[in-house]
């Protein structure tokens, strides 16, 4: 049984010293008046260095990880994260001030030159920005860049049409973006199709955002006639690359008529999760909306790299520096080791993976669209005598991390597999193997699966009482 | 190719069991005359080795280690405990996803938890998200926090504000209907003009936005400001650029302000080339139901064993939708996880130390300087770790070429921000420089008389 680590405020004892700092030799007068000095932080934690090792490690030991074991999380694409990208990134030669003079940085310039290349290489779109922060951040400035566009234009227009099957963060960016909201429902095969399209399309209509594959791991086949049905209304075609990996080196959105795309460094491109990030959200743009990118822009100057603060049409800048450097490092090495050999192979193993879980499981789950899917399946907990959530908890037990449950919102109790590229077909097995039993116990005994999980340190916890009565801190003797 | 698993032979049982000859048939939704598109643009995979002596090479492209940096405005070197380097790299912290299944998950929730705990203690305010982007896009979210819960839409900026954050907020709101006011600085004081901002202060304002210390350095007289902007019932909003500062100046909470946000690179995160980094925010309770950002909460378990979740979701991008509070989803858990830590190990003792230390370096350069004729600080009174010189003879950009040339970068040059300000320098202090760094700095800024 893993004993529960107490808090480190619980831990702190007066008087224990966690650092190694020397002392200041500089003289000790202060140049502010002393009531602007604070006092001592009141309980705030001393520590010995060996205490706060096993304290944190305590804590790791409560976590599932990728490293750990297979991650089956739909959408998030929880692919292996390379060992090595962790020490380049870490390498003290990239760990410069942003505001080095740019002679001392040019390495630094020269790698986020490359980067953009290889996304333009596998995107077949015109330029990239790499500042946005993540995938939602990544939204919302192509959102700015469309906006900005319509603009210069003439009219900004007022609508934003989404797919009922898409991420919540699409209506989100959108709307900060200062557009409405129209929900675009999806046709019985899971897709958008052109004629349920049309009835949407007028001079309001700034722009569709379309996740592809979407969330239900199906291609949208009718997106060049999509993207010629918007073109011809006056609005843009902005797609969600958060599902990039189903076609990595098979297809370039470029050539599908994608006007925008983000793409999910922490995705795609195999840049750790961090428990929920850092993320990178670069995003693409077609020839037209180059000049709307935001600030700043490394360039290439003869053999020099230098940076553009400001240009005539940017949507201006939408996040401090450069974006997530040492993210962006850990994406090119992954690209590096990937090359022109193996880009094409990750996504197609990743599909191939995903289908071989969805012809074992189809017979013992019920798949609610029977169209082809790419990269992920999404099944839902029709005629089940238990529910998504007990099936997930379950799973615990077993040793796996759940697949995404409840999304996408349009099937009922979804259940959204997304196994990657970087796991062996053994594991597959062992995975489908362990649906087929818990489906098996969920027949025969339904209520071991409704009081999972069993094996993990806490059981389930109790997310009502968390939202009612929020303790959101410790307090001394308050958090018993 | 050591990422991808399956094996030839184990591709074809796969193929076998879905029933397709060929892994093209997967793609055929795909329009035919577009996929499968020409790789040979596309470079060659390095194996390891070369990986790692092609990163080496661009490595040496950069030189910037070799200086003694002065750097500062908006990122600063402080020392980082080997602990949390080590610590914070393990892959049970580094490789989960978001943790949407707290049984599994509870490393990194009480981690976070504990985190939001330090952040609350340091500015005195009452609850504390679990991370935005950064400082800049913080500032952008308090703003929208500030509209949302006082239903108005005209917003004060202060000038002293880093002009990237401003420019940030400009970038977020600019589709938005929200009216945006410059309150001037008091070029004699270098602080907020109280007077300015008292007569664009109104009934219809939602928020007065100002950063302390501030973008030249200097600690304002947040009691003022926040009282001021409370006569009219406008909530004050203070931007922190240095968090190091909260270890070391009264709180925020001592002066009633309402919203403290900023940047928490200081608090273990390497420069990184500026990011990734820590966007911060704490605030009184009042605004907890209208905060974006994750929240971690404490709860039980069915045996009624203390444990922690996501809490408070119902404000967020996955069930509202475009009636969130925030399109975040991503956010920066892992640096937040990693301050928490820096956090720990530096303690009440060492934290106190870092953030005394880089006050009484600037505070010894301060008075040291004074002995050169060539130069002069700009403000002697009200700093904290950052101090703005003016070069008395020639531009900035000259005076600090020369520097560099000595293998010194003494500060970031303001005509980067402001080109009409040509003779004007912002150096940075903190504890990673010793008195000696101090000397020679000083010893070389008299060399260039």
């Amino acid at each position: 049984m893993i004993q529960l680590p107490q808090l480190i405020f619980e831990i702190s004892r007066n008087g224990k010293i966690g650092h190694g700092l020397g002392a200041s030799k500089v003289p000790a007068e202060p140049a502010l008046d002393s009531g602007q000095i604070r006092a001592e932080i009141a309980d705030f934690p001393q520590v010995s260095e060996v205490e706060i090792v096993r304290h944190y490690m305590a804590l790791a030991r409560l976590n599932y990880s990728l490293d750990a074991g297979f991650y089956p999380l739909g959408s998030c694409t929880m692919k292996y994260n390379p060992k090595i990208n962790e020490k380049l990134a870490a390498a003290e030669e990239f760990q410069a001030h942003p505001y080095a003079p740019h002679d001392l940085v040019q390495g630094n310039l020269e790698l986020m030159i490359r980067l953009e290349d290889w996304l333009v290489a596998l995107t077949g779109l015109a330029g990239f920005t790499l500042t946005p922060a993540a995938g939602a951040h990544g939204e919302f400035t192509g959102m700015l860049i469309i906006r900005k566009y319509l603009q210069e234009k003439g009219d900004p227009r007022r609508v934003v049409l989404i797919p009922d099957s898409a991420h919540g963060t699409n209506p989100a960016s959108a709307h900060f973006a200062g557009y409405e909201i129209r929900e675009i429902p999806s046709s019985a095969e899971g897709i958008i199709d052109v004629d349920g399209l049309r009835p949407y399309l007028n001079s309001d209509v700034a722009a569709l955002m379309m996740t592809n594959p979407n969330t239900l791991g199906i291609f949208e086949k009718n997106i060049l006639a999509i993207a010629a049905a918007l073109h011809a209304n006056g609005s843009l075609l902005y797609m969600d690359g958060a599902n990039l990996n189903a076609l990595l080196g098979v297809v370039r959105p470029g050539d599908l008529g994608v006007d925008v795309m983000h793409i999910n460094l922490h995705k795609t491109f195999a840049t750790p999760h961090g428990g929920g990030g850092p993320g990178s959200g670069p995003v693409g743009v077609a020839a037209h909306l180059l000049p709307y990118l935001p600030v700043p822009r490394v360039v290439k100057d003869g053999d020099k790299y230098g940076v553009i603060y400001d240009s005539p049409y940017t949507i201006g800048r939408i996040k401090n520096f450069y974006g997530q450097f040492l993210v962006i490092i850990r994406a090119l090495a992954y690209l590096c080791s990937l090359g022109r050999e193996n880009v094409r192979r990750v996504a197609e193993d990743a599909v191939l993976n995903a289908n071989y879980i969805r012809k074992k499981l189809e017979g013992m789950l019920d798949l609610p669209y029977h169209t082809a899917t790419l990269h992920e399946v999404v099944f839902s907990d029709k005629n089940l005598p238990v529910k998504t959530l007990d099936i997930a908890k379950r799973l615990l037990d077993y040793g796996f991390h759940p697949f995404t449950i409840y999304f996408p919102l349009i099937v009922h109790g979804a259940m959204m597999i997304e196994p990657t590229e970087t796991e062996s077909k053994e594991t597959l097995d062992e995975f489908i193997a362990v649906m087929d039993k818990i489906l098996q116990e969920a027949r025969e005994q339904p209520e071991l699966l409704r009081q999972a999980p069993q094996q993990t340190p806490l059981r389930r916890l109790d997310e009502t009482l968390a939202a009612r009565k929020p303790v959101l801190k410790w307090r001394k003797g308050e958090n018993l | 190719m050591r990422y991808l698993p399956l094996t030839d032979i184990e591709r074809e049982e796969i193929k076998k069991t879905i029933g397709i000859d060929d892994t093209k048939e997967l793609f055929k939704s795909i329009p035919a005359d577009k996929s499968y598109f020409d790789l040979s643009a596309i470079p060659p995979a390095l194996s390891e080795p070369e990986l790692i002596a092609a990163f080496k090479e661009l490595g040496r492209k950069n030189s910037f280690q070799e200086y003694l940096s002065f750097l500062g405005a908006g990122a600063y070197a402080h020392f980082i405990p080997e602990v949390v380097s080590y610590l914070s790299a393990k892959g049970e912290f580094l490789t989960p996803y978001t943790p949407y299944q707290p049984e599994v998950s509870q490393g990194n929730l009480q981690a976070i938890f504990e985190y939001q705990t330090m952040m609350t203690m340091l500015t005195g305010l009452d609850v504390a998200n679990a991370s935005l982007y950064d400082g800049g896009t913080a500032a952008a979210e308090a703003v929208l926090l500030a509209v949302r819960k006082s239903g108005r839409q005209r917003v004060l900026l202060a000038e002293s504000l880093h002009p990237e954050y401003i420019a940030i907020i400009r970038a977020y709101v600019q589709n938005l209907p929200i009216e945006l006011v410059t309150v001037n600085l008091n070029k004699q004081d270098g602080r907020v003009d109280l007077r300015d901002l008292q007569t664009k202060l109104n009934g219809a304002t939602a928020a007065f936005i100002f950063q302390s210390p501030n973008f030249l350095g200097l600690v304002e007289d947040s009691g003022a400001l926040a009282i001021a902007s409370h006569q009219q019932q406008v909530y004050a909003i203070q931007v922190v650029t240095e968090a190091m500062s909260l270890a070391y100046l009264r709180p925020a909470a001592d002066f009633a302000v309402d919203i403290v946000v900023g940047e928490a690179q200081s608090f273990g995160l390497s420069l990184g080339f500026g990011g990734p980094y820590l966007g911060f925010m704490t605030a009184k309770e009042e605004f907890l139901r209208q905060m974006p950002g994750r929240i971690i909460g404490q709860t039980k378990d069915l045996d009624g064993k203390r444990g922690y979740v996501l809490t408070l979701s119902t404000r967020e991008q996955h069930i509202k939708r475009e009636k969130a509070t925030s399109n975040i989803c991503s956010n920066e858990a892992w640096c937040a996880l990693r301050a928490g830590i820096y956090l720990a190990t530096m303690g009440k003792e060492g934290l106190a130390r870092a953030a005394s230390s880089s006050h009484l370096n600037a505070a010894y350069f301060v008075k040291k300087v004074a002995s050169l004729p060539h130069v002069k600080v700009v403000y002697k009174r009200n700093f904290y770790n950052e101090v703005l010189l003016e070069i008395k003879k020639g531009t900035a950009s000259a005076f600090l070429a020369v520097l560099k040339k000595n293998k010194i970068l003494a500060g970031v040059p303001l005509d980067w921000f402001y080109p009409d300000v040509t003779n004007r320098v912002l150096l940075a202090f903190s504890e990673v420089h010793s008195r000696e760094d101090i000397d020679r700095l000083l010893r070389l800024m008299g060399e260039c008389a």
